[in-house]
């Protein structure tokens, strides 16, 4: 069995838990064997369903009052009573920020390693093999895990959703949390304003650089954004550093790695701090006015000119393209 | 209070990465290794903290002699005590492992801790793997990428970053925190900090001073093989007045790449 982690916010289902429940019966359909889910909560049974129609054979309900709210100890505890109950051969989370901050927690608690933001994943003769970017993407990594079971976590935005019908057969467990007395708890969650997506899990991401000139020019991108659905604006360091948009906003080796199916870089030069954070993307398109801009190199395609005369009839084609 | 702040040595992040085909490894010839940025975050936090409550900012790291630079630049910045974990495997390929000799130190050697600040993930590995390891072995809480921390008596409360938001967490201490950009702006080391760091002794610890047997310590990860990305292909580039450029812009992106 593969059992993935399925991560909820406000009894939602989070996109990348399904694209990892998709990797997850893709795998253990080569292995010969099921995938499971497990949703841990309160008020979430419910969701079975959807997890059923990607694939989960059996969805474990982990419901508790104490669980209600995201803890790593308690989380942790919940999920490694049920894996040593069923001894899967993989335990797969999405690596988001509850998933890097989980997986580690599990792995650690079971004594086994740890292939973290996996970029693919193959069925080779010895098992699962696991492909990560190392150095920020200069590298590419494949090892095995020796331990078992192996606990793992794919990057978001990389693997394929694959919708397919399964038994999906609810399955409630108890489960007893150890007291702690050394704790931490989640007391409040601070949205940011307008509740907008991470760069991380956008589809398409805008990002402005030193180029934009200043911070009232990032409202340009955000304009743009308004006009294509599930995409958020970046940044580079330059601009954030500058104070012009918030730092959650950078991509790059010490910003935020993404891969959406769109990055479109405005006013950056591509620096290689800042290809590392977004090489991995599917289509690049550079808007930049210095014909020799490093950032041209990466880009599928390339508009050389004047971003601010570029954005207004680029706006317009949006537009257009909506009716 | 002391504070214990975990440090990585790191090729920095304008390194050209080459690979050793035949020992699956990193060329460290040639490269310029750094403190781990994220650490750095972690050292002025500590420092921060010690300047508002007084107590001892300890550095540690776990490696081998090379890494001695960079707990004196910590020294410089305002450790009082660095310590270098000694590990005879040149690259581990681990965080469990790494991990697990951290916790062991910990226990043995600073039993008071009351706070250990990371660095989110080491820019290289980017495993996001040690603290939270760290924090299970020794059973005590954590907060990951952290962006503010406030210390209050045997408590601190810290904002750790999530997809578009922020978590507010209570930590009852001692507790494992991880340092994210934006906690704070780290610190120049000073001249009077670099030649007091000289002078300073930094004890070296083994592992087998800390008890651990030597298959206790087997690394869980086999690698298979190390390779370089495939590079990106640069593609059409188009020059001209902006509405012409802006419309082929828009029909790649819709006929072509079929994105929008
Ligand atoms: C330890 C370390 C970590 C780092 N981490 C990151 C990171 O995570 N992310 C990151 O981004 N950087 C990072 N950097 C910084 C990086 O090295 C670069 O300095 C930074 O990426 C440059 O940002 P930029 O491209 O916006 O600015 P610049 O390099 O100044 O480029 C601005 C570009 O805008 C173009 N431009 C100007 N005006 C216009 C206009 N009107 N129309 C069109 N184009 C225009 C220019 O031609 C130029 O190419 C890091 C550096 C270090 C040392
Ligand atoms: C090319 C390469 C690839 C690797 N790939 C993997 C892999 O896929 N899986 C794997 O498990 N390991 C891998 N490692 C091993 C890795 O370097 C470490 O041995 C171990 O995993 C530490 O994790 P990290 O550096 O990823 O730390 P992270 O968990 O990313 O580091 C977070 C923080 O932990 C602390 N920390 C980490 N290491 C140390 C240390 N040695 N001493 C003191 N504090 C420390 C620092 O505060 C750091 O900022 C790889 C190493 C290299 C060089």
């Amino acid at each position: 069995m593969i059992l993935t982690y399925i991560e909820t916010r406000e009894k939602k289902i989070k996109k990348s838990s399904l694209e990892a429940l998709s990797e997850a019966r893709r795998k253990a359909a080569e292995l010969g064997t099921e995938a499971a889910a497990v949703l841990v909560g309160t008020g979430i049974e419910g969701l079975a369903a959807e997890l059923s129609s990607y694939g989960a054979s059996k969805v474990y309900v982990l419901e508790s009052g104490s669980l209600d709210r995201y803890s790593t100890q308690d989380y942790a505890a919940a999920l490694a009573g049920l894996v040593k109950k069923l001894c899967p051969a993989a335990v797969f989370f999405s690596a988001t920020a509850m998933g890097k901050d989980l997986a580690p927690r599990l792995a650690a608690r079971l004594g086994v390693g740890l292939a973290s933001d996996c970029t693919q994943v193959s069925a080779g003769d010895g098992g699962l093999e696991f492909t990560r970017p190392i150095f920020a993407g200069k590298a590419l990594l494949t090892f095995r895990l020796t331990s078992s079971p192996q606990v793992v976590s794919l990057r978001p935005n990389v693997f394929p959703l694959a919708p397919a019908a399964a038994a999906g057969e609810v399955i409630r467990e108890t489960v007893e949390i150890p007291a702690t007395t050394a704790r931490a708890e989640v007391t409040e969650i601070l949205q940011e304003s307008g509740g907008e997506i991470d760069v991380t899990e956008a589809d398409i991401v805008i990002s402005g650089g030193r180029g934009m000139k200043g911070p009232e020019n990032f409202e340009l991108l955000r304009e743009i954004s308004a006009l294509i659905p599930r995409s958020a604006v970046g940044a580079s360091r330059s601009a954030v550093d500058s104070g012009w948009i918030g730092h959650q906003h950078q991509v790059g080796q010490t910003g935020k790695t993404v891969s959406p199916n769109l990055y479109l870089a405005f006013g950056i030069s591509g620096a290689i701090q800042h290809l590392a954070g977004m090489s991995s993307s599917k289509v690049v398109v550079a808007v930049n006015k210095d014909p020799d801009a490093p950032i041209f190199k990466v880009a599928d395609f390339g508009v050389v000119g004047d971003l601010f005369q570029v954005i207004p009839p680029l706006k317009e084609e949006l537009k257009k393209l909506r009716g | 209070m002391d504070i214990l702040v975990l440090v990585k040595r790191v090729p920095d992040t304008e390194s050209k990465i080459r690979i050793n085909r035949e020992t699956n490894s990193v060329v460290e010839e040639g490269l310029n290794f750094i403190l781990s940025p994220y650490d750095e975050y972690a050292m002025e936090e500590a420092l921060r903290i010690k300047g508002a409550k007084g107590g001892k900012v300890v550095a540690v790291t776990v490696g081998r002699d090379e890494s001695l630079v960079i707990l004196r630049k910590c020294l410089a910045m305002g450790a009082d005590e660095a310590v270098l974990i000694k590990d005879p495997l040149p690259e581990t390929y681990d965080g469990l492992r790494t991990a697990r000799i951290i916790a062991r130190f910990v226990q043995a050697k600073y039993p008071d801790a009351r706070l250990l600040l990371f660095g989110k993930q080491s820019v290289g590995a980017d495993n996001s793997q040690v603290p939270a390891m760290v924090a299970e072995l020794l059973g005590i809480g954590q907060a990951n990428v952290v962006v503010k921390l406030e210390v209050e008596g045997e408590t601190a409360t810290a904002l750790r970053e999530i997809e578009g938001a922020q978590e507010k967490v209570f930590l009852t201490l001692p507790a494992v925190v991880s340092a994210q950009k934006g906690l704070n702006e780290p610190r120049y080391e000073t001249l009077k900090g670099i030649m007091m760091a000289k002078k300073k002794e930094i004890p070296i610890v083994s592992i087998e001073e800390l008890g651990f047997k030597p298959d206790e310590l087997a690394p869980q990860l086999a690698i298979i093989k190390m390779d370089q990305p495939p590079a990106r292909q640069a593609g059409r580039v188009v020059t001209g007045v902006a509405e012409e450029t802006a419309r082929q812009l828009v029909e790649y992106l819709h006929t072509e790449a079929k994105i929008i």
